[in-house]
């Protein structure tokens, strides 16, 4: 049977697990690198994660769907998540998600039929004396405007 | 006195992350001031001198939650460095881990040598991804000049420190689910007792503390529990990273002393109000500490003087609201935020956090009826010190704040004729 993982990513995953008191431990950094690689986490890396870490398929699908980071279908090529809490709120993140759901053609939740992007919201970034901000992948943005916004999506293109 | 600053050295010079900016700045002198001149007993009794609080959230003194780990056990201790910084509104971490990341590895280090720990982890936030990497390139240049690891500075004494992810969960920055989720599992609050200083992470005694609160111990062992308590108060000693955000002209990270006055720090070192903009009310300790109006500001920002006035320092991110922010639309993103961070294990959070979130979101959408503020106070009641841990009140106390204190215009604002 094919290996769900890459070898170099298996041999990466069996040493973090390696790093722990206990392999279970490493589940939420585990499931961050396989999520790397395969852009989602679907059952069959969960029960692979669950093989390699000793615990049960259920047990990692309990983890996978308590934390917001860990997606279950694909997303696009650049993850927009918008701030939508009180700061980011009161300096206008509003109107930078309308903009973006007009400029991009996408609904919240909604990723483009090209792939490259998906737009969602998202809690507290730890940003709030850049607000308004947002996050595209790993990377922090602050002080949106329309403009910045503009300029964001062209250094993405 | 500018030079005492814990912090400021650090924050926003490039490359001040390093280890050799850090040692140029004196760093690693109070670890080995403490591992080569101190006994672990005479660290802990400077720190219990030194009245620090906590600065996650809670205020507990930093010495004190040492002492409750029991000196004989048969099980290896742990550190958990609270590195989660959720609390909507703080963002002071980020500075210490992405300026002074050495700073916090210094603390860490004298902290295990103090409670007799070998293994320590800095669980932090999965969004922080960016600044984990910098922080585990900082680990990694102390483990190459020994200031980590087997023998530390050739002292005999061991620390292995390992930078561990989250992956998006306000709750987990509440201590035991916190341990819940650096052991693979969902971040589920314990219930306490025990507490995590017998019974912690993997079942063994734990010291749980944030960045900014062991980012202050090199200082007090360097200088002296007296330096700490002069810089702030007696019993709520140093300065603290306050956070301004919202409609301020220079929002921001400031050192100040603990019990620098509300009313300075927004309107001296945040610049005031942006132009156009009158004050209306302020968050003044993270999300979930209760909203002061704009006539309440003249209070000295310490741990004391904020519980005092019926909210709380928390995690000492203050957020200022302008006059043209309706509350309820600040009610809306209150709510909407607790009932999506809900853990879900205890019902009255659970439920009472949706709850809440439907009748604010029916009222602002204009479909707002008689007796709906009641109704939200009736619930927010209901959640408050009915759960097993602090998110219930979190969640409960800011909605009765707004509530209470503004609840003419949240009428006004809802129940048109």
């Amino acid at each position: 049977m094919k290996d769900v993982f890459s070898a170099d990513l298996r041999r990466r995953l069996e040493a973090l697990a390696a790093k722990y008191p206990a392999k279970s431990a490493a589940l939420l950094p585990a499931l961050h690198l396989v999520q790397a690689e395969a852009g989602f986490i679907g059952p069959a890396e969960e029960e692979a994660v669950a093989g390699l870490l000793g615990v049960t398929p259920l047990e990692v699908r309990e983890v996978v769907t308590f934390y917001t980071m860990f997606r279950r279908t694909p997303a696009g090529r650049y993850h927009l998540q918008v701030c939508r809490n009180v700061t980011c709120s009161l300096l206008g993140a509003d109107q930078i998600l309308d903009y973006l759901r007009k400029k991009l053609g996408l609904a919240v939740g909604e990723t483009s039929a090209d792939g490259r992007f998906t737009l969602t919201t998202v809690e507290c970034l730890g940003e709030c004396e850049q607000a308004p901000c947002l996050m595209v992948n790993f990377d922090h943005y602050g002080n949106l405007t329309e403009n910045r916004v503009d300029e964001i999506l062209r250094e993405l293109a | 006195m500018a030079e005492a600053k814990t912090f400021s050295r650090a924050l926003g010079r490039e490359g001040g992350w390093s280890i050799e900016a850090y040692l140029q700045a004196g760093g690693y002198r109070a670890a080995r001031k403490a591992l080569g001149e101190m006994t672990p007993a005479a660290v802990l009794d400077e720190v219990k001198k030194a009245s620090l609080r906590g600065r996650g959230g809670a205020g507990f003194p930093a010495g004190l939650k040492w002492g409750f780990v029991p000196a004989k056990t048969d099980k290896p201790k742990y550190l958990c460095v609270n590195a989660d910084e959720g609390e909507p509104g703080t963002f002071k971490d980020r500075y210490i881990l992405g300026h002074d990341p050495h700073l916090l590895i210094e603390g860490a280090l004298i902290a295990s040598f103090a409670v007799g720990i070998h293994r320590a982890f800095v669980y932090i936030r999965g969004e922080y991804e960016n600044i984990a990497r910098r922080l585990e390139a900082a680990v990694a240049e102390a483990v190459e000049r020994k200031f980590l690891g087997p023998d530390v500075f050739g002292s005999g004494f061991a620390l292995d420190l390992q930078v561990h992810r989250g992956a998006g969960s306000y709750i987990c920055g509440e201590e035991t689910a916190l341990l819940e989720s650096l052991e693979g599992k969902r971040g589920h609050p314990r219930l306490k007792p025990p507490f995590p200083a017998s019974v912690g992470l993997f079942g063994a005694p734990t010291v749980i503390n944030n960045v900014e609160t062991l980012a202050n111990i090199p200082g007090i062992i360097l200088h002296g529990a007296a330096w700490f308590t002069d810089q702030g108060l007696p019993t709520d000693g140093g300065t603290r990273l306050f956070g301004v955000s919202g409609a301020v002209a220079r929002p921001g990270v400031y050192e100040l002393p603990v019990g620098t006055p509300l009313r300075d720090i927004i309107f001296t070192h945040a610049g005031g109000m942006l132009p156009g903009r009158q004050l209306k009310a302020v968050i003044p300790g993270g999300l979930s500490a209760p909203v002061l109006r704009a006539d309440e500001i003249d209070l000295p920002m310490c741990c004391d003087a904020l519980v005092r006035a019926g909210s709380m320092l928390g995690s000492g991110a203050v957020i200022v609201i302008d006059d043209r922010t309706p509350i309820l639309d600040v009610l809306l993103r209150v709510a909407r935020f607790y009932a999506h961070e809900s853990c879900g294990q205890c019902t009255p959070c659970r439920l009472g956090t949706n709850w809440i979130r439907k009748v604010v979101e029916r009222m602002a959408s204009g479909g707002g009826r008689p007796g709906d503020i009641d109704e939200l106070a009736r619930l927010a009641s209901g959640i408050k010190g009915r759960t097993l841990c602090p998110m219930g009140d979190a969640a409960a106390l800011p909605v009765l704040g707004l509530v209470q204190k503004f609840r003419s215009e949240l009428e006004g604002a809802t129940c048109r004729p």
